[in-house]
């Protein structure tokens, strides 16, 4: 049951944002079913939590790490689920009306179901890691509401401030939870609850309680983190008035409360979260005096009143527990309503700005009606509710919990910010609606329409009884909340209106009447007109962290990157040739390395020779690379082919006839990519070389000498070693055959043991391919490679000199007897492919070997008769072949579902065939195909991509400032 | 033969490695296909050398490292060895495309001051 709360937003989340932007009437209908759905569950949902019942639903998601998706309703969790439910739904029903016409309104209700969802989550994770993710959700939906209008800079500039804010928050509660979840030994919620005595006797509990106050406190706005909220106002109102007043900002203090049987009750609790508290509520209350912006006045006093209930958890006593979790239930239903009122008000209006509103009693009486009460309720005027919880506060403000100055300052400052709360409700109340009728309106106010009240009509009505019968009405859900935190601690509590002539009361009627008079105190500087605060008005929260964003971000980082980056690559591959290099040495020096004996005997002279011409291949390839790049390309090949030998010679067939084709294949590319290479001028002499150059190349070959003593050492080692009989390799010698039905252990191994690591790996070869094409699709070559090349105009002037040949004919003609022999071997060559692939399975051979070497044959044709000549006559599609190939080796392993056994299990028969004998038949064999097949595309792509180019060319001249015409390899 | 092979691996390397930090973009490329020569054998000599040992099981029996050839190391550079081509094929047309957009085919996309 409790999956529904998740389940039903998200999944509603997902639908609206179907809705097409016109219908939205339809998406606030929608969003508000589902709201109201939630609502009906949970408040079916009572009867389970009433008597002190816990609810959990529990899914395995990553139980190796503890990490199980858990939901836990209690009577708090319920408490809080009511009022996320209940008040979304009024919410929607509002910005039904409030949202303009051109807004895109299937995205805000999307979000905010998304948000709904989010918070839910967070009500009811029993599970510390879950409830993490669900607090970063709702601070990224957030983050997204806020900038709902992104249009608008202030909106962005908000979200933005909102997001690092709230993010940074996040991050630190992450790490404290996990700190949590060590000291406990589980993340389960049930579990943390039962182990105060751990946490708080952990070691770290101070950092544990650190890191999760920042988590808390930046979420709910507290000081010194309070500056985000105000700049969230930039959002949608019903945003403000659901996540900005009455949930999210709650989630600070709903994780207070929820941790507080654990965390509360030490001397550093008291101190940090008490100071933050007492902080937020006298600054928030001074701050919202003197403001002029509607939204912004309802913002400081949100703060104001987080941070009083911040303070009432601070004190640690169970009492002051209660008071705070009936306070954070009464300012939800307050804020929520004056937040639609400022809202209606900026809709009818048209502004936010209190200096240009007054008289609008006289436009919407009912809307003024209501929206003082709203505000007496927040001033804290008997027989509403925010009198109640205000009394409980001051009574407990006045009890002593420890004998500190903090502790004795408590009751003043409660006192002072409760006057300031009455101050600023007057204020709004009597700047907006009494006074001269306005003058400059962008529009004529008049009442709302009828639902778009109803929301404020509930929401009142629900103050007021709430403030007149609160043992009636909010008496047992608050009981069973506080019975959820505080067990067997409950204190007794009356929750009635009166209590009798005491010290609250007298605090109280000092507040009030305090207030009223600094109000008309007040007035006359009030009317000025001057933003923000008097003295603070001057340090301003958002400017302080775009400086720290700015220093951090740019400044730091910039001079960092100047002194210690370069954009040059050859330093940095300097820098990482040398960090492997220690990286190799170190391990070695510290193990206590020494050099094995040299072994000279055994040595065949062939070998010997061998290498000798492979090392001369080498180096010759190392020197000659940049002014001889044909001779460098040569020798490059003369030193694969050393190593193809050498794979023959040390029994590895696989090895050399995939070496062997690699090699074909990557010759002819860089071939083919040397056309587009600058010419590279004349070797300068030896003399002329300046001493810097020298001293560098000196520098790299030591560097390279190294490196590459260093490999040829560790290999010697290795090799000289005795193998260790128990490898992976004896399994997969001996099951071969018996498992994979193959003879060929390499070929096994790729297409049937380790076949999931091999469609990864072919995965990657389309991906590069598929790079190359898009690379050349916009391909523009440098001008000095456009001109004819030197040879083809030699053939030409030879033919314009011979009257009776047409240019083009020596081109045509060149290699002519080699071309007609390449021509004749293509079918030689699908032959030998084909050849390759069928033994695969138990001989040398495979899917990649036949791939390559079947590209071979379509290369040949390329290079005897050129791009047009093959096109007119071949049908070539890599992009379908590979496209092909991937989905046959896919297949292939889904195929294996079908039988129930897991991803790409492969089965093997031999079938006897008349003539042939007897064939291997495995599934691997399918798998085997798709390799080919993707090889075979992909090769033939890269290949005929880089080929196209100099076709394309001519028409690029002509037309160089047009657009480059897509053909290439299709 | 196992000195030989080393030696020939420590050469390919320093061949790769020193042509790793020269200038120019063709340099690189033949530099890193010498380095992958490099590091295939490398990967390929892990598992012993062993000259005339079958490298194919007879049909219907059972292998062991004894007698045959060690095919990990093998099936390891056998994709490798393709993964490296379409590594140098990426290379190749990531210069050729930076050839054709800066004008030059210095590593750095522009020329430094001074000729190297």
């Amino acid at each position: 049951m409790l999956s529904v709360f998740i389940l039903a937003p998200f999944g509603g989340s997902l639908i609206a944002i179907f809705f097409p932007s016109d219908q939205r009437g339809a998406t606030a209908w929608f969003a508000g079913a589902i709201a109201l759905i939630c609502f009906l569950v949970t408040a079916g949902l009572y009867p389970f939590v009433a008597t002190g019942g816990v609810l959990r639903f529990e899914l395995d998601w990553i139980p190796e790490l503890g990490l199980n998706f858990k939901l836990r309703m209690d009577g708090f969790a319920w408490l809080f689920s009511a009022l996320i439910t209940a008040i979304g739904f009024l919410v929607v029903l509002y910005a039904r009306y409030y949202m303009a016409e051109e807004d895109p309104v299937p995205r805000f209700f999307a979000l905010f179901l998304a948000f709904m969802g989010s918070m839910l989550g967070v009500v009811l994770s029993g599970n510390l890691i879950l409830l993490a993710v669900f607090w970063e959700l709702t601070s990224i939906v957030s983050f997204l509401l806020i900038g709902y209008w992104h249009h608008n800079a202030h909106a962005r500039d908000g979200a933005r401030i909102a997001l690092t804010m709230t993010g940074i928050g996040g991050l630190a509660l992450l790490v404290g939870l996990l700190l949590i979840g060590r000291a406990v030994g589980s993340y389960d919620l049930d579990a943390v609850l039962a182990s105060g005595e751990a946490i708080r006797n952990d070691p770290l509990y101070n950092a544990i309680l650190v890191l999760i106050l920042l988590g808390a406190l930046t979420k709910s706005a507290q000081f010194p983190f309070h500056f985000w909220l105000p700049h969230a106002m930039a959002a949608p109102t019903p945003v403000s008035a659901y996540l900005h007043s009455a949930t999210m900002v709650k989630a600070g203090v709903f994780l207070l409360a929820r941790l507080w049987p654990v965390m509360a009750g030490t001397e550093a609790w008291f101190w940090i979260v008490g100071l933050a508290g007492l902080t937020t509520l006298l600054l928030g209350a001074y701050f919202a005096i003197f403001q002029q912006d509607l939204k912004g006045l309802l913002a400081y006093s949100t703060i104001s009143h987080l941070g009083l209930i911040t303070v009432l958890l601070s004190l640690g006593s169970p009492l002051a527990a209660v008071a705070a979790v009936f306070h954070i239930v009464n300012h939800a239903t307050f804020k929520a309503s004056l937040f639609m009122a400022a809202g209606i008000i900026v809709h009818e209006t048209g502004t936010r700005d209190m200096r240009r509103l007054s008289g609008l009693f006289h436009y919407m009486p009912i809307t003024a009606t209501l929206a003082m009460v709203a505000s007496a309720a927040m001033a804290g005027v008997p027989l509403l509710n925010g009198f109640l919880s205000k009394e409980m506060f001051f009574a407990e403000a006045i009890e002593t919990h420890l004998v500190n100055a903090l502790d004795s300052a408590t009751p003043y400052v409660a006192t002072i910010a409760s006057m300031f709360a009455v101050t600023y409700s007057l204020r709004f109340i009597h700047s907006v609606f009494f006074g001269p009728l306005p003058s400059d309106l962008p529009k004529k106010p008049h009442e709302p329409p009828r639902w778009m009240r109803a929301p404020v009509d509930f929401l009142v009505l629900a103050c007021l009884v709430v403030g007149i019968i609160p043992a009636q009405t909010i008496g047992p859900f608050l009981d069973a909340a506080v019975v959820s935190i505080l067990r067997e601690d409950t204190p007794s509590y009356s929750l009635a209106v009166w209590h009798g002539l005491n010290i609250p009361l007298i605090m109280s009627f000092v507040a009030l009447s305090g207030g009223v008079g600094l109000y008309f105190l007040m007035r006359s500087y009030l009317a000025t007109g001057t933003e923000g605060p008097p003295v603070f008005r001057l340090l301003q929260g958002q400017r302080i962290f775009e400086r720290v964003l700015v220093t951090l971000s740019w400044k730091w980082a910039r001079s960092l990157e100047q002194r210690l980056g370069t954009r040059h690559l050859q330093p940095q591959m300097r820098l990482l040739v040398s960090l492997a290099l220690a990286a190799g040495a170190l391990p070695l020096a510290l193990g206590g390395f020494r050099l094995p004996p040299l072994i000279v005997r055994g040595i065949d002279p062939a070998f010997a020779l061998l290498w000798g011409v492979g090392i001369a291949c080498a180096v010759g390839s190392a020197i000659l690379a940049k002014f001889h790049r044909l001779a460098s390309l040569v020798l490059l090949g003369g030193a694969g082919l050393v190593t193809c030998i050498t794979f023959v010679w040390l029994s590895a067939p696989d090895l050399a006839v995939t070496q062997l084709l690699v090699e074909i294949v990557t010759t002819v590319l860089i071939l083919l990519g040397l056309r587009w290479l600058p010419k590279r001028i004349e070797e300068p002499a030896t003399a002329d070389i300046p001493m810097k150059v020298r001293f560098r190349r000196l520098r790299d070959f030591l560097l390279a000498t190294m490196a590459g003593g260093g490999v040829a050492l560790v290999a010697y080692t290795v090799m000289t070693r005795p193998l260790v009989p128990e490898t992976i390799a004896g399994y997969f010698l001996g099951q071969a055959y018996h498992e994979g039905g193959g003879t060929n252990v390499v070929n096994v191994i790729l297409v049937d043991f380790r076949g999931f690591d091999t469609l990864g790996e072919i995965a990657v070869l389309c991906i590069v391919a598929l790079t190359v094409f898009a690379l050349l699709l916009r391909f523009r070559p440098h001008l000095d490679s456009l001109e004819t090349p030197e040879q083809q105009r030699v053939q030409n002037a030879y033919d314009d000199d011979h009257p009776e040949r047409a240019e083009g004919d020596s081109v045509a003609e060149y290699l002519h007897i080699p071309s007609v022999i390449m021509r004749w071997m293509f079918p030689v060559t699908g032959m030998l492919a084909a050849y390759l692939f069928l033994r695969g399975h138990d001989l040398p051979g495979g899917g990649f070997a036949a791939g390559i070497a079947m590209s071979i044959g379509f290369i040949l044709q390329y290079m005897s008769g050129g791009t047009r000549w093959v096109e007119e006559r071949l049908r070539i599609h890599p992009l379908r072949w590979m496209s092909i190939g991937l989905l046959v080796a896919l297949a292939t392993g889904v195929g294996s579902w079908l039988f129930g056994y897991p991803f790409l299990t492969s089965r093997a028969e031999y079938a006897s065939l008349p003539v042939i004998g007897k064939v291997p038949l495995a599934s691997a064999i399918l798998f085997d195909l798709g390799v080919f097949s993707l090889v075979l595309g992909a090769t033939v792509l890269m290949l005929i991509a880089l080929a196209h180019q100099s076709v394309r060319r001519a028409a690029r001249v002509h037309a160089r400032a047009a657009r480059p015409e897509r053909e290439a390899a299709q | 033969m196992e000195l030989i092979l080393s030696a020939g691996i420590g050469a390919l390397a320093a061949s790769g490695v020193y042509l790793l930090l020269r200038p120019r973009t063709y340099q690189v490329i033949i530099g890193l296909a010498l380095l992958s020569y490099a590091v295939n054998l490398f990967i390929f000599s892990m598992g012993r050398l062993r000259v005339n040992a079958p490298p194919v099981l007879e049909p219907g029996g059972a292998g062991d490292l004894l007698r045959y050839t060690d095919p990990v190391p093998q099936a390891l550079v056998l994709t490798a060895i393709v993964i490296g081509f379409a590594m140098t094929a990426l290379f190749l047309v990531v210069l050729l495309a930076s050839r054709g957009f800066t004008g030059t085919d210095h590593v750095d996309g522009r020329e430094p001051p001074r000729g190297d």
